[in-house]
């Protein structure tokens, strides 16, 4: 990726980030893996590029899902959170949150505490990877933030997830 | 950011002893009363008639203050208001002898006569009530003082004193609810803290809508409010001055979430959730001090306390034992004890100002219910069912529970309902558009 490319992706994630919702870029972001609209990365040449953001979230998977009422990480979980933790070991220069979440079914205190444990858990598997520890924030978003916006098993089961989104400045 | 708060409004509060009302108190096991414990099926009929105007200034209050009056009353489901279309007698001077049997023969048990007067920046609004059928005032006449943008609040007092005379309980009508104010489609949902009085009325936003904001919580006294916001970036306990609109942060640990706040009785110590490494377990704090004291320490999630009325314990709930249930333990600590043993998810659960009860959220079977329970966990009574009911709040008098609910779908919103707790009179509260959130502030000085 060009110098100027790079920056235009960084400037985008910044933008993002002072929305102060970091999910934003995670759920619509540069073209990304769902949800509500947001940022057309079209032009980045992205998905292609390895060491591109957009190939962080749609190539490699920004996301890993749950089971109802779970935090354990499916051998699914597993080999995605890989992928993104050999990504993490490459590009170095960047920091991400985890961010955790839940479908609506529950209550709202519960939701957060268990988007946390989804976060955490997703944290953990990266760190076991290999991750610098001090790269990773987690937030839970609870029920808070779905992607999905249906009230059926199909639309919860992409709410329950954790998601890594990624920032500049892990100055290591 | 907002107008004033109406907190902190004192209401002068006199007795009438005016000429010609010899009338002795009566007692309240007279015959005008309401066993709310054994469970109402007709509603009490009652009449307001608009209030006497005693001068020019006051006659935009007289109908209004009736009006609230008769709301109040009816939003209860004990009472129903005989209109006004159907009144025989009319009242046109406060102190005229009542005509009982113009009100007997419309079968009006109650009625509820008032006055106000206004001057400048004071109004004053005067009221008696009367038992038709014994044919005598029941209780002294009141008088309140106040400004006149106070008028709702006026007339609140008195429909709190008709509905305490006549029931034996204490009113609930004078008082606010802070609540989450939403707006925007459910996937970017935006939410604000708002107050408002119980019944929708004077809505005021505390935040603006740039970080989430969740499960605002009065103090005792109504003054402070805790709430979890999002505004750096993390989900943090905040404390807010209601009357400046203040806040500053609780309790702030780098690297940790806290969340699900509740004031003690006492005003000062706060006991809450705060997660570090995906584990939740409550804490307290001294909200003058700082000091924090751990009270759980347990890999599961311990979330949303909430103290006794008398301060000694905390009910709360954990999925310690696989999944959400609700536990008891001491305010200084010691092992929880489970009450919650039917079948499903407890959770959110919320001790009665009576001490009697204990409000909850119960998903089962893939519903959600408002329930309550002794604080022992017998006697369970589920209130309501729904798509996705939660978060119960006490009325000031343990009488009524308020709560969210949620319908379903992509176009799903959450508005606020309240409920009997005998399960009697599902109301939505208006809140001028979505909400959830709520909590109920005491009873108002």
């Amino acid at each position: 990726m060009s110098y100027a490319m790079k920056a235009v992706l960084l400037v985008a994630v910044l933008g993002l980030a002072a929305c102060n919702n970091p999910d934003r870029f995670g759920a619509g972001g540069a073209g990304g893996a769902g949800g509500a609209g947001g940022i057309n990365s079209t032009g980045l040449g992205g998905a292609n590029d390895p060491q591109s953001v957009a190939y962080f979230q749609q190539t490699l998977g920004d996301r890993v899902f749950f089971a109802n009422d779970q935090s354990t990480l499916s051998d699914e979980a597993r080999q995605t959170l890989m992928g993104q933790a050999q990504w993490l070991q490459t590009n170095s220069n960047y920091a991400l949150i985890v961010e955790g979440h839940a479908d609506e079914q529950g209550t709202r205190q519960y939701n957060l505490a268990l988007g946390a444990r989804r976060a955490s858990a997703a944290q953990n598997f990266l760190v076991s990877q290999g991750v610098a520890g001090n790269r990773i924030r987690t937030v839970s978003y609870g029920k808070e933030r779905p992607v999905e916006v249906c009230s059926t098993e199909d639309c919860y089961s992409r709410n329950r997830r954790a998601v890594t989104v990624l920032s500049l400045g892990a100055g290591s | 950011m907002t107008q004033r708060s109406p907190f902190g409004l004192i209401l002068a509060l006199l007795m009438i002893f005016g000429a010609g009302f010899a009338a002795p108190t009566v007692a309240q096991t007279g015959p005008l009363r309401i066993e709310i414990t054994e469970g109402v099926i007709e509603p009490l009929p009652f009449a307001v008639p608009n209030f006497v105007a005693e001068n020019g200034a006051a006659g935009e209050f007289a109908a209004d203050i009736a009006r609230v009056i008769a709301s109040d009353l009816s939003g209860t489901g004990l009472f129903r208001e005989i209109p006004a279309s159907a009144h025989i007698s009319r009242v046109d001077s406060f102190d005229a002898p009542v005509a009982y049997a113009d009100w007997k023969a419309i079968n009006a048990q109650a009625l509820v006569t008032g006055a106000v007067s206004a001057s400048g920046d004071r109004i004053v609004v005067k009221f008696r009530l009367f038992d038709i059928f014994s044919g005598q005032q029941m209780g002294e006449g009141l008088q309140f003082v106040g400004t006149p943008q106070s008028w709702r609040r006026m007339a609140h007092k008195v429909a709190d004193a008709v509905y305490s005379r006549i029931t034996g309980e204490g009113g609930y009508f004078d008082s606010r609810v802070v609540f989450v104010s939403e707006s925007g489609p459910k996937n970017e949902r935006a939410k604000r803290l708002a107050v408002m009085d119980y019944d929708g009325a004077n809505v005021q936003f505390l935040t603006d809508s740039s970080s989430i904001v969740l499960a605002p919580r009065f103090s005792p006294t109504g003054d402070r409010i805790l709430y979890t916001s999002y505004q750096s970036g993390f989900p943090k306990i905040y404390l807010m001055d209601v009357a400046s609109v203040q806040a500053r942060a609780l309790g702030d640990q780098p690297g940790t979430m806290t969340f699900a706040p509740r004031f003690a009785p006492n005003g000062r110590t706060v006991v809450f959730s705060l997660e570090q490494g995906g584990n939740s377990d409550l804490y307290t704090i001294d909200t003058e001090s700082g000091a924090l004291g751990r009270m759980t320490n347990a890999p599961s999630i311990e979330t949303a306390p909430d103290y006794s009325p008398d301060g000694s314990s905390i009910v709360f709930e954990s999925d310690r034992s696989g999944t959400q249930q609700i536990y008891v333990m001491g305010a200084g600590g010691g092992e929880p004890r489970r009450i919650s043993n039917g079948p499903g998810r407890y959770s959110t659960p919320v001790w009665s100002p009576r001490g009697d009860l204990i409000a909850f959220t119960k998903q089962h079977q893939g519903r959600f219910h408002i329930g309550v329970m002794r604080t022992d966990g017998s006697e369970e009574r589920l209130l309501t069912a729904s798509f996705l009911d939660e978060g119960p709040t006490w009325a000031p008098n343990g009488r009524v529970v308020m709560f969210s609910r949620e319908t379903a779908g992509a176009a799903g919103q959450s508005s606020l309902y309240s409920v009997d707790i005998s399960g009697r009179n599902l109301r939505p509260v208006a809140s001028q558009g979505a909400a959830s959130d709520p909590s109920w502030s005491p009873l108002l000085p």
